[in-house]
């Protein structure tokens, strides 16, 4: 008997789930449909968060200004999580159930990974705003982060010139999944170029979410006494980076003794730490909120205007960071391809993004490269004060193009700079 | 007689060219907003130099605070490599401090970062000095700085100086002393690199005992950690047999008042923010006491006996309880500062030890006392060992056993909301950092011996100790496997733990 009541209700819950789908969609005809793939949950939330209220922010603002092709943009948000399978569970059900006509999201490049073959399969579109380890390049997605030679590499040749201390020895250390690692092995090759030896490179990473890290640090301090001048480069993702920075400052590890320089780590994920003790350390992006110029202004104006509108928590010390920055940046070119393909069928958009430019907040009118999908992009590298913003200490002239292909990975020079079967 | 004229010409001219600033030479503090960074650097250095030291102090506090204008009333901004010159200044100045402290952090300081240009500073300071700890690190520093002289006899003298020093800056300065350039040794007389080998010997023996006391302590931190997420369950699981999926929930809910508490104390009494820890420890004890208690009384008690279902079910209560704290805070992470006073650590044998570890220890150490207490010496913990023992014969005997179930589940939630408190000041606090918890607590209480205190205090050290070695010779990964696999096969050998409970049992 309980379990007949059960059934029941599943089918009725069921039912009434289908039923306000459908009325949903018919209410939706005169839109085009955008979905948002950002973890609002689990260890990646501390990122991601920000980027879907930039994407919700940023489809505002197009519709206040008339949409796109005169149809106003009705965003679709999904939750994966931080869960790898779900990201692509929750692709599916956006290309094929609510039937959108792109997908900006995705942070950590295990859920990139894991959202490629559904969008190649079903012929969707990605934008992905994070910057990441290259080493693959997709027809369907557009990536508007940092390739290595964007972020990484740059970083680490400052921290190998005299103002950026003239490091000798290097801790690389990482969230153990496939960024942190195949970035590594492109620093490994690199710094090898320069004349590091091997016994001069400690490799190290933690699982997701780890907290613990009292061992790893005391395990740099000792490397750090052994005669040269060490430097970290941390490829640590999601709320782990709390733990850490908090360990790091409680132990005493000063940026004049041993500089970290993160790639993960921007004003969003600095919110939540005690910067005092972490003034010197390093980032390297393509932009940061300290930039100062008219598009930077209006960009944090809008973005703190945004937050009082929707309430969000503590709305009244919102920033901005590179990956949001990125997001606005995708989804505005995604705009002007649309308008200029006058469509939003997936193949004319993407014969269209190459060679769109944008005034970005990063100060640089910026722009999608005509074949790789990868944006050229000005590199900056901030230290962090001590209210948690950061110090640009240097920066390239002006935009770099990506190389997808790091030309320190073997092989590399026979790939091709743009997508298969484009 | 040749230097005191150019003295004289150079002080008139500091006066002609600053009036406002009557010690300092405003060309100098121009320079201080120059592009280039050797140029700053050495405005820094000239500034250190000039004859009012204390608003040379102030020029260049200011410009290390990032509150120092240019011209054009712009921030002067600075670079770790001038942060680092300007920290060894501002250190050289504060040698001559009247204050004690600040003498004592200005030596600290240039432990790190002295060379050859602060010789002649040094050496003045030392004659100066009263205070023994501060010339004792003086003379330190002075023979860090004097390994960069011509003569090797002082470079003797110095290395067999360093060889009392115990930091790893000490150890960075020796090895290079013995590094080879190409053919050439980086130390030329052979006498030296003999006492700075020798010298490198102590220091490291001393840099390793300094990391053994650290892998300990953070052994012991990570243990005590462990042990208040897994005395609860010790309880729980003891007692009743009842394994409880949710209890690493109970550590959120102990986490998630913290952060409450913490809330009210920032609106409504700001001055006592330092205190809400310990204001927080009560309110996360009774909240996760109570949900325990309702939990027990409303769903456990109904399958007792069933262990598959209460898993089951407890999961499932897990997940509402996950999802409960989402909608109520937020899916993102909260933060959950630490006072103050739990801030930075304090320096034993050349390890920093963080305070809130220290704390952590102590609390758990405190909790546990609590716990035995009220096991050995109350009515309700001769109940609760009554019927972990013998839950018919205790029945028999007029223990109200369904009472004793629920306020011992009661005890075993709170303890873990306690434990809540304590990863809130060194972890994450969110809906989900329950999770990580429940299947180290379960190892602890396997490995421990089901119902026994003793078993889950030597468990969870262990376990914290031998994790924290792991982890420094094999890494983070690799270290949770190797323990997981000890675990297994330990458990195969020896079913009952490392204690088992002695007496009639009936199972």
């Amino acid at each position: 008997m309980k379990r007949r009541i059960f059934v029941k209700t599943m089918a009725a819950s069921v039912a009434l789930a289908a039923m306000s789908m459908s009325s949903f969609s018919a209410l939706a005809a005169d839109t085009i449909k955008v979905g948002i793939l950002h973890s609002l949950s689990g260890t990646m939330a501390i990122s991601e968060t920000a980027l879907k209220e930039t994407a919700l922010m940023t489809i505002a603002e197009i519709n206040a200004k008339g949409g796109v092709m005169g149809k106003k943009l009705e965003p679709v948000v999904v939750d994966p999580a931080s869960n790898w399978p779900l990201f692509a569970e929750k692709a599916r059900q956006l290309l094929t159930q609510d039937k959108v006509a792109v997908v900006f999201g995705c942070w950590t490049s295990v859920s990139r990974k894991s959202v490629n073959p559904v969008f190649k399969e079903l012929n969707g579109l990605l934008f992905y705003p994070v910057q990441y380890e290259g080493e693959e390049l997709e027809k369907n997605v557009f990536y508007t982060g940092a390739a290595p030679n964007q972020q990484a590499i740059p970083a680490v040749e400052y921290l190998m010139s005299k103002d950026g201390g003239s490091a000798k020895r290097w801790v690389l250390l990482g969230t153990d999944y496939v960024y942190p690692r195949t970035t590594n092995k492109i620093l490994r090759a690199f710094l090898k170029s320069k004349g590091v030896a091997d016994a001069d490179i400690m490799e190290d990473y933690t699982p997701f979410g780890h907290s613990d890290y009292q061992t790893i640090i005391a395990k740099i301090k000792k490397f750090a006494g052994e005669g040269k001048k060490t430097a970290v480069v941390s490829t640590i993702n999601g709320d782990s980076n709390v733990p850490f920075y908090k360990e790091l400052g409680n132990a005493g590890l000063k940026a004049t003794d041993v500089p970290v320089v993160a790639f993960s780590v921007g004003e969003e994920e600095l919110r939540g730490v005690d910067t005092k003790p972490l003034v010197g350390h390093l980032a390297a992006w393509n932009y940061f909120q300290s930039i100062k110029n008219p598009e930077n202004d209006a960009f944090i104006k809008m973005y703190r205007d945004w937050a009082k509108k929707q309430k969000l928590p503590k709305a009244d010390t919102v920033v901005t960071n590179d990956p949001m920055e990125a997001t606005y940046i995708g989804i505005h070119m995604w705009k002007q391809a649309v308008e200029k393909a006058k469509s939003t069928d997936v193949d004319k958009v993407i014969a269209a993004m190459g060679g769109q430019t944008f005034k970005a907040p990063s100060g640089f009118t910026i722009k999608m490269d005509e074949k790789n999908h990868h944006l050229h992009r000005a590199v900056f590298i901030g230290e962090v004060k001590a209210d948690g913003q950061f110090n640009v200490v240097w920066k390239t002239k002006g935009p770099v193009k990506a190389q997808p292909w790091s030309p320190f990975i073997a092989g590399n020079d026979k790939k091709k700079d743009e997508p298969e079967g484009k | 007689m040749k230097t005191r004229i150019l003295l004289l010409l150079f002080g008139l001219f500091a006066l002609l060219a600053a009036p406002a600033q009557a010690a300092l030479d405003a060309k100098l503090v121009a320079q201080l907003s120059a592009e280039d960074s050797d140029e700053k650097i050495a405005a820094i250095w000239a500034l250190a130099d000039s004859e009012d030291a204390s608003e040379a102090t102030r020029v260049l506090q200011s410009l290390a605070d990032g509150s120092l204008k240019d011209p054009k009333g712009e921030d002067i901004t600075i670079n770790n490599r001038i942060r680092g010159e300007l920290a060894a200044a501002l250190a050289s100045l504060r040698l001559f401090d009247a204050d004690r402290a600040a003498r004592l952090a200005a030596v600290k300081e240039l432990q790190a970062s002295a060379d050859a240009k602060l010789f002649g500073v040094l050496v003045k300071a030392l004659a100066q000095e009263s205070d023994a700890e501060i010339k004792r690190l003086l003379s330190l520093v002075h023979a860090q700085v004097s390994l960069q002289s011509e003569d090797a006899k002082q470079r003797l003298v110095a290395v067999q100086a360093l060889a009392a020093g115990n930091s790893p800056h000490t150890k960075s300065l020796l090895l290079g002393l013995l590094a080879k350039n190409g053919s050439a040794w980086a130390e030329p007389d052979a006498e030296v690199r003999r006492a700075a080998t020798a010298a490198l010997k102590q220091v490291e023996s001393r840099l390793g005992t300094a990391e053994n006391i650290g892998r300990v302590f953070s052994g012991l931190s990570l243990g005590s950690i462990l042990l208040l997420a897994a005395l609860g369950l010790a309880i729980t699981y003891g007692v009743m047999g009842v394994i409880n999926m949710a209890h690493g929930e109970f550590l959120m809910i102990g986490a998630y008042a913290t952060f409450a508490v913490q809330g009210l104390f920032r609106s409504y009494a700001p001055g006592l923010l330092d205190a809400y820890v310990l204001a927080a420890i009560p309110v996360a004890f009774l909240v996760t006491a109570l949900v325990g208690m309702a939990l027990e009384r409303l769903v456990i008690r109904h399958l007792y006996g069933r262990p598959l279902e209460t898993l089951l079910a407890t999961w499932g209560i897990s997940l509402m309880l996950i999802q409960a704290a989402r909608t109520l805070f937020g899916a993102q992470n909260v933060e959950v500062a630490n006072p103050s006073w739990m801030s930075g650590g304090v320096e034993l044998f050349g390890t920093m030890l963080p305070w809130n570890r220290i704390a952590i220890v102590a609390f758990s150490v405190g909790v546990l006392a609590l716990m035995w207490a009220v096991l050995n010496l109350t009515r309700l913990g001769l109940f609760v060992r009554a019927v972990t023992q013998n839950r018919p014969m205790a029945g028999c005997v007029g223990v109200p056993t369904g009472r004793v179930d629920t306020l011992a589940f009661g005890i075993g939630a709170g303890i873990a909301g306690l434990g809540g408190v304590a990863l809130s000041q060194i972890g994450n606090v969110g809906p989900d950092m329950g999770q990580g918890y429940i299947v180290d607590s379960f190892m602890v209480v396997v490995l421990g011996g089901v119902g026994q205190l003793a078993g889950a205090v030597w468990a969870a050290l262990g376990l914290g100790v031998v994790t924290k070695f792991l982890e420094g010779w094999t890494g983070a990964v690799i270290a949770k496997i190797v323990v997981l696999v000890f675990i297994i096969v330990f458990i195969q050998k020896r079913p009952q733990g490392l204690f088992a409970l002695k007496g009639r049992v009936v199972d």
